[in-house]
């Protein structure tokens, strides 16, 4: 039943661009209820690319954007540069 | 020339690279002991009291003193108390000496305790976002955080969780929380007394206490009064009269140099930014050293290379 489903969320922190790049880092967030995910809960990846997160059926709705360096702060690092959001939706327990 | 045992060039390019120095079971158990005495024992909320007011209220009665920050760190506990005692071992006098020079001066410290699932009273145990303390800092110059771990920590405890080599990415703070694992963290498991010299800007957290036993961790900021400059034992310093050679190489090069160690990536980076991040590890160790010459693996000479030299 539709009203039940709920949103599972998969943040992959990618090595380049590319969405097939190794995953350096990871979250996940379970709308479902039923895990609960927090910082520091695991040591591997749930997958070794972005692609096999999408052959593993999780579906891609947001990729971060590649933004040119301004000049005098090319080599300021803050945050991980790769981020890509995917979602399933999933039955929600009773 | 200083009697304390200070740290090495190796150790010193392990924490500008890594932003990290560990030294296990360094406190004797003595003072692990009276620190324990000290801190004081710390109930649960059995009795629907908040955590939050267990905590303030053991806090309040405990020995640990409130210090105000700017305080010489010499003479900010009393003689003869356990964080007077740690602080005058000699590795932690030299330690603090070769990473921040002469007189030392205390910003803050914090006792922190993380209670077992029992005195949650239902609540869920979590652990901390991942975190940059104080706020964004765009500094060179580095603070040093002094973790303490009185007694043993096991994986089930939490204990602190670090990411090697963050420190010299420009954050605000918890805005790293949204990254909950990260290639590559570590995370506290150690014998009592054991000691974590940290850069000011290493990403960190406190992990879930899943144990059936509180656990504590006290944190000491302090920062430097003066020159942070060549502050550590610098007799086994080399100065390459040239640079090696790079990318095309017939035989592995090998660990033990300042320049292997600043161009070693970890297993978080990124495959372009990890070049960046050597780039500032360099420059981290032209400030340490004072030599604005240095340059490890080229990577600092071919930008600043504007062809006036041809």
């Amino acid at each position: 039943m539709a009203g039940t489903l709920r949103q599972k969320v998969l943040v992959l922190y990618l090595a380049n661009s590319a969405l097939d790049s190794p995953v350096i880092a990871w979250s996940t967030y379970d709308g479902t209820g039923q895990t609960r995910h927090m910082a520091g809960d695991e040591e591997e990846p749930p997958y070794r690319t972005g692609l096999a997160a999408l052959e593993d059926g999780w579906r891609l709705f947001q990729a971060s954007q590649l933004a040119p360096h301004t000049r005098g702060e090319e080599f300021d690092l803050a945050y991980l540069k790769y981020e890509f959001f995917f979602e399933q939706l999933a039955e929600a327990a009773p | 020339m200083s009697n304390l045992p200070l740290l090495s060039s190796l150790q010193m390019a392990r924490f500008a690279a890594r932003g990290f120095l560990r030294f296990d079971a360094a406190v004797p158990d003595d003072i692990n002991g009276q620190f324990l005495a000290e801190a004081g024992q710390m109930g649960g909320a059995e009795d629907g009291r908040s955590l939050r007011r267990v905590y303030g209220e053991a806090l309040a009665g405990n020995a640990i003193p409130e210090v105000a920050a700017g305080t010489p760190l010499e003479g900010a506990y009393a003689a003869g108390s356990a964080v007077a005692r740690l602080l005058d071992l000699p590795l932690v006098r030299g330690t603090l000496k070769s990473l921040l020079g002469d007189a030392p001066v205390f910003d803050h410290h914090f006792l922190h305790v993380t209670f077992p699932p029992r005195y949650h009273a239902g609540g869920a145990s979590v652990s901390q976002h991942t975190h940059q303390d104080s706020t964004i800092d765009p500094r060179t110059a580095f603070d040093v955080q002094l973790m303490y771990y009185p007694h043993d920590v096991t994986r089930e405890m939490g204990g602190t969780r670090f990411i090697p080599g963050t420190h010299l990415r420009k954050v605000s703070e918890v805005a790293v929380g949204r990254y909950q694992n990260i290639r590559g963290q570590q995370h506290m498991v150690c014998a009592a007394g054991t000691l974590l010299f940290l850069h000011h800007g290493i990403w960190h957290g406190g992990g879930a206490n899943l144990s059936e036993r509180t656990r504590y961790m006290f944190k000491i900021r302090m920062h430097a009064s003066g020159d942070q400059r060549r502050q550590w034992d610098v007799s086994d310093m080399t100065t390459p009269d040239r640079q090696r050679p790079i990318f095309y190489l017939k035989s592995t090069p090998t660990p033990d140099t300042v320049e292997s160690i600043l161009t070693t990536p970890e297993p978080w980076f990124e495959q372009d930014t990890g070049r960046l991040e050597y780039v500032n590890r360099i420059r981290l160790w032209r400030y340490l050293t004072g030599d604005p010459t240095y340059d490890a693996d080229y990577w600092l000479t071919r930008l600043e290379n504007d062809n006036r030299r041809v």
